[in-house]
């Protein structure tokens, strides 16, 4: 077989194809859930489309749920791989971290059926009923057990991704927790305090998720570059303490329009949004070091990191600008908030966990032709629909602030919208042929991956 | 510097931070009462944040709620005729007439404490 090698095998072996199941139930989840976006957005263009079996009240969430379990599931999945290079020594247990899987999977089912059958718990992103968050809590303690037990981090002297990786770890199962918060009288029976509370806990969640993800590039980074020094330098950290600080404060500039405290729409703007930059500078430090040290090693990871950053850019300038009071007092409940959001997960998120896919993909592959011209196709198809796709979000969002000056009616105002509509769906329809055509070597390869004992 | 002195210092603000929003950041807020509770769980059991939005929470493919009541195009009238017909995109979900009350108190509750949307729009503040 082309895919199976003895180096394969090893890493298997090694890692115990956890690391493996949870990338294939991350790529399940994004393959899914691009198909409910997609008919989520023919939606917006046919109002009938499904309406009465599959309405956008169900699409919705099952598009939202299942990308965010693409992100989550992949980060994790590359962790679980990652975690014996960084210790040098096997899991602390599989036995948890089956668990772990089968109960993410468990998960899945349950939320996806529920969805279908219309059980809700009506919680923006988090819209699944609230024993749901029982099993997702119990399932992230098992990953904190093992990760923690693992990794054993002395923490004066581990390098940032472990930081990285830590921090995420932590704030998810805060943020999850409290999040639920709503579920006591005394937050749920006042509505400022309700909705401020939701935003600030999915706010940092984001965060914590993000922790993951930027984790695992600089991890890639250090590996690809073969520089050990590049994730403990002061500057290094000095980033890492400043996402923190974004992660723990910058979440109230999505309440600018809730009548809470003037404080925290204060400190939120003070702090802004300069966690994505923070990216940014890291990635073009590592630019500047690859390019002295190893140009075609790991190229792949390399060439999709480059696109990361472009992205990472476009987004930074949309949040800086709609961080802005003033001008978020406009962009607020427009399609704009929607492209940052769609900007950073398919943009930053996605493009950086493809990126450490292809780096664990050049470990386990052994003549590098791994990658063909479909990948080629689906990358750039990827990436100049996605922008069509933002550039269509924004559009959208600046076509609905002018009418909403107008005094133009919710329906007015959809008509006026609904050439961006078409752009918007036509164009998601690309990204999710694109990004189908460069996940879908790599599913191959994961699922390859855990039957390759068996085969050889 | 330490690390871990600075990740606890960062780590205790937070809490701090946390405390206060929990409390005085967010008591502006009149309470709710338990029909208006019930309009909310019924919000929430439909899922209509997935089309709507208040205070910014929300999609949109609906159109936005928090001023729905208050709003001289739309109000309770028009509210209560979407809840009961359903509308272009929005499927007829049957709603007793229980049910329909008691979102509109709901609405009705959020849309009399919106003071920033009032402040915005020019309108007088009501609390």
């Amino acid at each position: 077989m082309h895919f199976l090698t003895k180096k394969m095998m090893e890493m298997k072996l090694k890692n115990n194809s956890i690391g493996s199941w949870f990338i294939v139930i991350a790529i399940s989840s994004l393959f899914i859930g691009l198909i409910f976006g997609a008919l989520g957005g023919i939606q917006y263009i046919f109002p009938n489309f499904l309406k009465e079996n599959l309405s956008f009240q169900k699409m919705r969430p099952l598009h939202v749920y299942l990308v965010i379990n693409w992100i989550f599931c992949a980060a994790a999945g590359a962790i679980y791989i990652y975690i014996p290079d960084v210790t040098g020594k096997k899991l602390f247990s599989n036995t948890l971290a089956k668990i772990h899987v089968a109960l993410q999977l468990i998960i899945v089912v349950i939320v996806v059926t529920g969805f279908f059958f219309g059980v809700f718990g009506g919680r923006e992103y988090f819209e699944f009923p609230p024993y749901v968050i029982l099993l997702i809590i119990a399932a992230w303690i098992l990953f904190m057990i093992n990760f923690f037990t693992t990794v054993k981090p002395s923490f004066n002297n581990v390098p940032v991704y472990i930081w990285s990786w830590s921090t995420g770890l932590i704030f998810f199962l805060i943020t999850v927790t409290e999040a639920q918060l709503w579920l006591l009288p005394f937050f749920n029976n006042n509505i400022i305090r309700d909705v401020t509370v939701q935003w600030k806990a999915m706010g940092s969640m984001v965060g914590s998720w993000n922790m993951l993800v930027y984790g695992t590039a600089m991890f890639v980074i250090e590996k690809a570059t073969g520089d050990t020094t590049i994730n403990r330098t002061p500057k290094a950290f000095f980033f890492y303490f400043l996402g923190l600080t974004n992660l723990m404060f910058n979440w109230g500039h999505h309440t600018y329009i809730v009548p809470s405290s003037e404080l925290v729409k204060t400190i939120s703007y003070a702090i802004s949004m300069t966690e994505l930059l923070i990216l940014a500078n890291i990635i073009y430090s590592f630019r500047k070091t690859y390019l002295k040290t190893n140009p075609h090693k790991h190229f792949l990871s390399f060439r999709i990191l480059t696109y990361a950053e472009v992205w990472i850019l476009l987004n930074l300038t949309l949040s800086l600008v709609i961080s802005v009071p003033a001008i978020n007092l406009y962009t607020h409940g427009t399609h704009i908030t929607v492209a940052h959001a769609m900007g950073a997960t398919i943009g930053i998120n996605t493009m950086l966990l493809l990126a450490s896919f292809a780096f664990i993909a050049d470990d386990i592959t052994v003549d590098g032709k791994f990658f063909n011209r479909n990948f080629n196709w689906g990358f750039m198809t990827l990436n100049i629909s996605l922008l069509v796709f933002w550039l269509s979000l924004v559009g959208m969002g600046i076509c609905k602030i002018a009418a909403t000056q107008q005094k133009n009616g919710f329906y007015e105002i959809m008509d006026k919208l609904l050439p961006y509509f078409k752009v918007f769906t036509v164009s998601g329809a690309f990204v999710v042929v694109g990004l189908l055509m460069v996940v879908i070597p790599y599913f191959k390869l994961f699922v390859r991956s855990l039957f390759a004992k068996k085969e050889i | 510097m330490n690390k871990l002195l600075i990740f606890a210092v960062l780590f205790i603000s937070y809490v701090s931070y946390s405390s206060w929003v929990y409390t005085k950041g967010t008591n502006r807020a009149s309470e709710m009462t338990p029909n208006q509770q019930l309009g909310k769980q019924l919000y929430q059991e439909y899922n209509c944040q997935s089309c709507h939005q208040i205070f910014g929470l929300g999609g949109y493919l609906g159109p936005e709620l928090t001023t729905v009541i208050s709003d001289k195009t739309r109000g309770e009238l028009y509210a209560k005729t979407i809840m009961e017909n359903g509308a272009i995109r929005m499927p007829n979900f049957h709603f007793s007439p229980d049910k329909i009350s008691a979102i509109l108190d709901y609405l009705k509750y959020v849309d009399a404490n919106a003071f920033s949307y009032k402040k915005n729009d020019g309108n007088e503040i009501k609390k």
